[in-house]
């Protein structure tokens, strides 16, 4: 090696890069060989028999796996859909409040000070046919005389989880929007009040144009966080009833440590991804258009 | 077009009272100017003719209807901001037609307007364009054609120069004349720059703590202030205004200097009163070098020291000592002059102002 001097900033970076090389590299390129591999954690020699896209292509004729595909999909769209209607009526109510907004703003924080496994143990609880507070407060208040079977039938399952996701992330949205409307200059809407604008018309042609860029971050933010939705399912319904709200991670997780099909699980891991990066793309997009169509300077 | 209407309108935040009864009326097609140092509801009363602020009491009427419970939208007014207030993610095509969009009126009527619009203001270039890619005076420019185009019974503007710097102000100062010529409406424009009032208005209104203090054409504020806060006010650089004692037909001045008492207030002060001398620095000259208006028939002279000059190109300001102080003088047809000279000054008491020193009213009949 004579002659091979590295320089100083090298040198100083070169223990950061070891670090990273083996906790974040490797993984990944073993993970990503992985899945070209019969791999099973249960007999170790099948990680080095290469088997090409053999994984692949069976997911791609896999009914379970398009089943949660699709499920965490739809859960994303309704979740996304509602967390930003509700997280927009919280954004306008709070900017209204003239006195003790900093501690509604706080108190509008406090479902994100949770881990999302208590989040989903609470609802499980909740949402318990027989001693949850759901049914109890239905009965008591005599809509319903039967016990709902919340976490039992298919799509009622389905939508406590959405509901659980709702209750935990409506925040986001809350809080970026906010900052969007504490943000926004107020002359525009006096003069759309001047300009003959109902209060409707204020808001569908002056607030929202503004607000929408701070929308499409907060859908980023929980597109990918809903994509990868795992902890409140793993909780509150383990993928069941019989699979009926198995989500694509949930299947993942499942696959690779339950079945032991390492080398399939994370072949499906990177397929998702891609659900991930399409999702990304696209809000950045969405973001890009809408910032520069608000002349925004950040 | 229409009239304008305030009576005893007052405004209130808490216990705090900002507009305290305001009278006032203003005729069809009239160009009225608000004008007051900062924070004397010259905007708070603007903001309530819009609609934009709650009327504590009192009323409005716009046209003979009263308004006070109507949304800023069935006011029919229009307003320009001091910031511009352009809807930042529209073209400005679409900001000058947004109001006729609102109104659901037809397409080509709302092209015809916005295509007189752009014509009258000069915009026709920058139709396609966003806010943000326009200079502060063309966004100001789009924010008045966004008025015009409306077609309002009033326009209302906010201070709508104070963003611009100096050379555009008075660029759009005239354009915003031009305007008001064109479109022949009632115009009620706040601005803190007595200036730009001046220039514009046919009436002032000048304001001062929530009250009026004077409403009169520029020359009435100008030539004949009806309180010492008006005639400080108005007049750039500002009245002289001394105090003094009226003693044997002569002011005596605190510092020991007097002047001869102006014949026209003979019969309206009394020796001991105590009084306030005005003297706009025009009518207070370096000999030879004032408004040659010949009709000069109380001249007092004096020689008096020069302290400082501010030379302007066709004018020139001296400050002279008289009393003790710097008295602010308009030297026209300038010669050169440098602080510490005696150069003979007078002081035209003809055209000089008497206020009452208790209460701040003029003397003059």
């Amino acid at each position: 090696m004579k002659g091979f001097k590295p320089s100083a900033p090298f040198l100083l970076l070169l223990p950061a890069i070891v670090v990273l090389a083996a906790v974040v590299v490797l993984p990944l390129i073993l993970s990503l060989y992985s899945s070209f591999t019969p791999f099973r954690l249960t007999r170790p020699e099948t990680f080095f028999v290469f088997v090409g896209f053999r994984n692949y292509l069976s997911i791609l004729s896999n009914a379970d796996f398009w089943w949660a595909f699709g499920r965490t999909v739809l859960l994303l769209t309704i979740a996304l859909n509602l967390e930003m209607l509700l997280g927009l009526g919280l954004a306008m109510l709070v900017e209204k409040a003239t006195r003790g907004q900093r501690i509604l703003r706080t108190l509008m924080m406090f479902p994100m000070m949770f881990s999302p496994i208590l989040v989903g143990f609470q609802f499980k609880f909740m949402f318990n046919d027989n001693i949850g507070l759901v049914n109890n407060a239905l009965q008591s208040l005599g809509i319903t005389e039967d016990a709902i079977p919340w976490l039992i039938e298919g799509h009622l399952a389905f939508i406590a989880i959405a509901i659980a996701e709702i209750w935990s992330s409506t925040s986001i949205f809350a809080i970026l929007i906010l900052a969007g409307l504490l943000a926004m200059p107020k002359e525009p809407i006096e003069a759309a009040r001047v300009d003959g604008c109902t209060p409707w018309q204020t808001f569908r042609y002056v607030t929202w144009p503004f607000v929408m860029p701070f929308a499409y971050i907060a859908m980023t933010i929980r597109s990918l966080d809903v994509a990868r939705a795992y902890d409140i399912v793993k909780i509150m319904t383990d993928g069941g009833p019989a699979g009926r709200t198995e989500l694509l991670w949930t299947l993942v997780g499942r696959t690779a440590y339950s079945d032991a099909r390492m080398g399939l699980a994370n072949a499906m891991a990177y397929f998702s991804i891609l659900l991930s990066i399409a999702f990304t793309v696209y809000f950045y997009n969405k973001l890009a258009a809408a910032r520069a169509q608000i002349g925004a300077e950040w | 077009m229409a009239t304008v209407s305030l009576k005893k309108l007052t405004k209130r935040y808490g216990n705090m009272e900002i507009v305290h009864g305001i009278d006032l009326e203003i005729a069809d097609r009239e160009f009225i100017a608000l004008v007051g140092p900062s924070g004397c509801g010259k905007s708070t009363t603007l903001r309530m003719i819009a609609g934009l602020e709650d009327i504590s009491g009192g009323t409005i009427d716009i046209g003979g209807r009263m308004v006070n419970d109507l949304p800023p939208r069935s006011r029919n007014i229009s307003m320009v901001f001091q910031s511009y207030a352009l809807y930042p993610h529209m073209t400005v095509r679409e900001n000058l037609g947004f109001s006729l969009k609102i109104a659901g009126a037809a397409k080509d009527h709302m092209d015809r307007r916005v295509a007189e619009a752009s014509a009258i203001l000069g915009l026709d270039e920058l139709l396609e364009r966003r806010p943000s890619q326009l200079s502060g005076g063309q966004r100001q420019r789009v924010a008045m054609g966004r008025a015009i185009v409306r077609d309002p019974d009033v326009f209302l503007f906010d201070e709508p120069l104070s963003n611009l710097d100096a050379k555009l102000r008075t660029q759009m100062r005239t354009e915003i004349k031009k305007l008001h010529a064109k479109v022949k409406s009632t115009v009620i424009y706040v601005t803190h720059d007595q200036v730009e009032a001046m220039t514009l208005a046919d009436r002032i209104v000048i304001m001062r703590s929530g009250h009026i203090e004077q409403v009169g054409t520029p020359d009435e504020v100008f030539s004949r202030p009806a309180i010492r806060f008006v005639a400080g006010f108005i007049g750039s650089p500002p009245m002289n205004l001394h105090e003094a004692t009226v003693s044997d037909g002569r002011l005596m001045f605190s510092g020991g200097d007097s002047l001869p008492l102006p014949g026209q207030f003979k019969s309206k002060t009394a020796a001991g009163d105590r009084v306030v001398f005005g003297i706009r620095p025009d009518d207070f000259y370096p000999t030879g070098h004032g408004l040659s208006s010949g009709g000069e028939t109380e001249v007092h002279r004096a020689e008096l020291p020069v302290s400082i000059t501010e030379p302007l190109g066709n004018e020139t300001l001296v400050f002279a000592e008289f009393n003790g102080t710097d008295w602010v003088s308009r030297m026209l047809n300038p010669k050169p002059l440098k602080a510490g000279d005696r150069i003979g000054m007078s002081f035209d008491l003809s055209r000089a102002h008497l206020f009452s020193a208790e209460t701040g009213k003029s003397l003059r009949s």
